[in-house]
């Protein structure tokens, strides 16, 4: 049986192979053989402390490996972030505890707790097994290699731009390659424990936080607060698993403190091995908003949802009336975009950028999403005060100043603008969003400009958005190609899901552009500046599921969705492309937008299903046979 | 001795020095952060060990103009320069004495020799704090110059 790895496989391992930890202020990567092989502290856009991910010789990694073949089973603790990595070897086998700590409030005023730990711990569980660590932190994106310092009891320190990065570690390490890394073996038999504590601190005095029976307290209050945390989701579904484990992988990527989204933990994850579709996701897009909000809401998370309300309002403020595709964290609306040419990229694929220049295009939809996401919170019993009732009047006037522009739209083309029919719909979300919420009471805004201005977009989509000759909307007016963008317009509510217009173009997008039910984002030939090739679109696939939900076969879009499931890892992640020759992971992992497009196509099919077995039902007050 | 002046100077003294401070930790100079140290004196709680520690660091700093104050008038003159001067061998005194027997002080501070303990887990400073940043004597000293230099410039003698 064994092996299926041994200490000298290959050095990038597939996307797919890596398991998220994280603290909800930053997140790090773990690949099956127990590298960490990328981190960046103190949150998910500064530097990288470990980057192997893209560059398996200079960007650092933290090793904690049998030495010799094994081989691995994995897992997350049930409805938890911390990760469990099983390694079998021909003397034995121990496990691998992976995580970052977090604690609740209560806790944190009971004991001191260090600003961000990685804590990993070591435990045998048959006859003994021989492990390995390696410690080589290279800080700044591996430009920096620190001198560390051994200070006996306080552990492996090392300075980094002014911060402390500090390793204890119950295996003696010894310093290696001029102090600039650290290296260990150790024996772990059966029953016995082993901890490595890395603590990151801004200020001091810094926490030094204790191994052994303390270590093993932090990590019990981690697992119980992410328990806590996992068992209030409301969904009591048939998919409960992976909206759960979907849900979890969205909390890691929330910036805590802002209660921004970041798209994704991770940089340059090529969309095409080698190819140059590399970018920087650790920022938050306004794209994402009104999907995630649904999903938050629905699924008993309003803290969540209202703090990234509270983000939305606040970063969308610095650029009023017009809105940016993306921001930093707090907001930050300057993210140029660079690239670090001393980094091979993963697995050769270069250029690895950071900052996004996405930044500086104009994608109109972004008005529907922030508009529409606002609604929900309305939904939800929130209310405006009069100034966000005076920006969201403000970001309407903007649509109907500039929805006759082309623009870059939904998918970030590097080919120019285009009259993108996704963009022209989101448009017509927002103005027609906040009509009704002047109806309602709940904003005083221009209604009168908003009707006419949505009635003209209305009337243009369907004019020169929809092509009767191919029998679909298209991707641009008076086009002849589609894209799965399209895919959302029943999710928004632009057009019933069952509306001939709608079906048939969702079944025209599955003939173009699905493969074995996975969904590309257009069609392999469209010039979008860049060199082609890339997997298919994991969020794309779900809102399949949904639009062919909503056009009535929920049986089919049942039957679609199971067999997406499958694509996740191990431990149940989806990045944000899937190969569909392969099945690989693709792109910056784990992607959240992929995670939001599950949890609410499970949504989606839930709240169908239930109307399924409602109609089937006999009723007193319908006759049955109104009901064929 | 001149109270107000006293009041007044050593407020002001002690906003200049915690603002360089802060400004030191933010620009990555040091990670000193002395109302979180004075702060875990009295509790874990990190919020609440800042918010506590803000004032005892504000009481440090009349306690200490006071006697900047007597040393001004046991002299009969007061000068930026000559407050500067007490401003450094006050910071001297911080980095060389007061610091590496802080946590024979500190109920929460570990030590070099012994390491973590489950109630001390808080890192030693070392000598002239230098655990804590090796820019940290520098800002250390600017920040205890420029306090006592605020106090010798403004303090009128009695």
């Amino acid at each position: 049986m064994l092996p299926d790895r041994t200490s000298e496989s290959a050095i990038y391992p597939p996307i797919d192979h890596y398991a998220l930890i994280g603290d909800c202020r930053s997140a790090g990567l773990v690949s099956r053989d127990g590298s960490l092989d990328w981190l960046c502290l103190p949150r998910f856009d500064s530097p990288s402390i470990f980057a192997a991910v893209l560059d398996a010789e200079t960007g650092g990694r933290y090793l904690v490996r049998p030495i010799g073949e094994f081989r691995t089973e994995r897992r997350y603790l049930a409805n938890t972030n911390v990760l469990e990595t099983v390694f079998r070897t021909p003397t034995g086998a121990c496990v691998l505890r992976d995580l970052m700590s977090v604690s609740s409030e209560e806790d944190k005023r009971a004991y001191l707790t260090p600003e961000h730990e990685v804590l990993r711990q070591l435990e045998g569980l048959e006859g003994e097994v021989e492990i390995e660590i390696l410690y080589d932190p290279r800080p700044d994106y591996g430009r920096v290699r620190p001198l560390l310092e051994q200070r006996g009891p306080l552990g492996l320190r090392c300075e980094v731009d002014g911060t402390s990065l500090t390793l204890h570690s119950e295996v003696p390490l010894e310093l290696t390659d001029g102090d600039r890394s650290a290296s260990g073996t150790a024996r772990i038999r059966s029953g016995e424990e082993a901890y490595l504590s890395l603590t990151y601190s801004m200020e001091a005095p810094a926490v030094v936080p204790l191994l052994g029976e303390a270590a093993r307290g932090r990590i019990e209050r981690t697992v119980r607060w992410w328990r806590e945390w996992a068992n209030r989701c409301a969904y009591e579904g048939p998919y409960r698993d992976a909206v759960v484990r979907s849900a979890l992988a969205l909390k890691l990527m929330t910036y805590a403190p802002s209660g921004a989204l970041v798209a994704a933990p991770t940089t340059s994850l090529p969309e095409t091995i080698g190819g140059v579709r590399n970018w920087d996701y650790r920022y938050c897009w306004l794209r994402d908003a009104s999907f995630t909000l649904r999903a938050l809401y629905a699924l008993g998370y309003r803290e969540e949802a209202e703090a990234y309300i509270g983000w939305l309002l606040h970063a969308t403020r610095l650029t009023w009336p017009e809105l940016q595709v993306l921001y930093d964290i707090f907001g930050e609306a300057k993210l140029p975009e660079r690239e670090l040419p001393h980094l091979e990229g993963y697995a050769g694929s270069r250029p690895v950028r950071i900052g996004n220049d996405a930044q500086g295009q104009l994608q109109l939809d972004v008005y529907g999403e922030v508009i529409n996401g606002t609604t929900r919170f309305l939904d939800r019993g929130g209310r405006f005060d009069r100034d966000t009732s005076r920006m969201l009047d403000g970001l309407g006037r903007t649509v109907c100043r500039r929805w006759r522009e082309p623009d870059e739209g939904i998918w970030e083309g590097r080919s120019g603008r285009f009259h993108n029919t996704h963009s022209k719909v989101l448009c017509w979300v927002a103005l027609d969003r906040l009509i009704e919420m002047h109806e309602a009471g709940y904003l005083e805004v221009s209604v009168d400009l908003f009707r006419k201005e949505r009635d003209e977009i209305r009337k243009e989509i369907e004019a020169r958005g929809y092509n009767e000759r191919i029998g679909s909307y298209t991707r641009t007016f008076d086009g002849e190609e589609m894209d799965a963008s399209l895919l959302t317009l029943p999710l928004y509510g632009y057009i019933e899901g069952t509306n001939p217009r709608m079906r048939s173009t969702c079944a025209r997008i599955h003939e173009k552009l699905a493969r074995d039910g996975l969904v590309y984002r257009y069609e392999t030939g469209t010039d979008d500046g860049l060199p082609p090739g890339e997997g298919a679109f994991g969020i794309c696939s779900f809102w399949a599921v949904e639009c062919v939900t909503r056009g009535g076969n929920v049986e089919g879009a049942t039957y679609a969705f199971e067999q997406l499931l499958p694509y996740a890892n191990d431990v149940g992640l989806f990045a944000e492309e899937i190969d569909p020759d392969t099945g690989a992971a693709l792109g910056n992992f784990p992607q959240a937008f992929t995670h939001i497009g599950l949890i609410n196509a499970a949504l989606t099919l839930a709240g169908y299903q239930e109307e399924n077995a409602v109609a089937e039902r006999p009723s007193k007050d319908i006759p049955t046979e109104d009901l064929t | 001795m001149n109270k107000r002046g006293v009041s007044l100077w050593g407020f002001v003294g002690t906003v200049v020095l915690t603002t360089l401070m802060a400004g030191s930790q933010g620009l990555g100079l040091s990670r000193i952060n002395f109302p979180f140290m004075l702060g875990t004196m009295f509790t874990p709680n990190r919020d609440r060990a800042k918010l506590i520690g803000f004032g005892v660091h504000f009481l440090n700093g009349w306690i200490f103009a006071s006697v900047y104050a007597a040393a001004f008038e046991s002299w009969r003159r007061a000068t930026w320069w000559l407050g500067g001067a007490i401003g450094l061998v006050h910071a001297l005194y911080v980095l060389v004495a007061a610091m590496p027997a802080l946590p024979a002080m500190h109920p929460r501070m570990a030590s070099e020799q012994d390491g973590p303990t489950p109630t001390k887990q808080l890192e030693p400073p070392g000598f002239m704090a230098l655990n804590y940043g090796r820019r940290t004597p520098i800002t250390v000293i600017v920040a205890h110059l420029l306090y006592g230099a605020i106090l010798g410039t403004f303090y009128r003698l009695k």
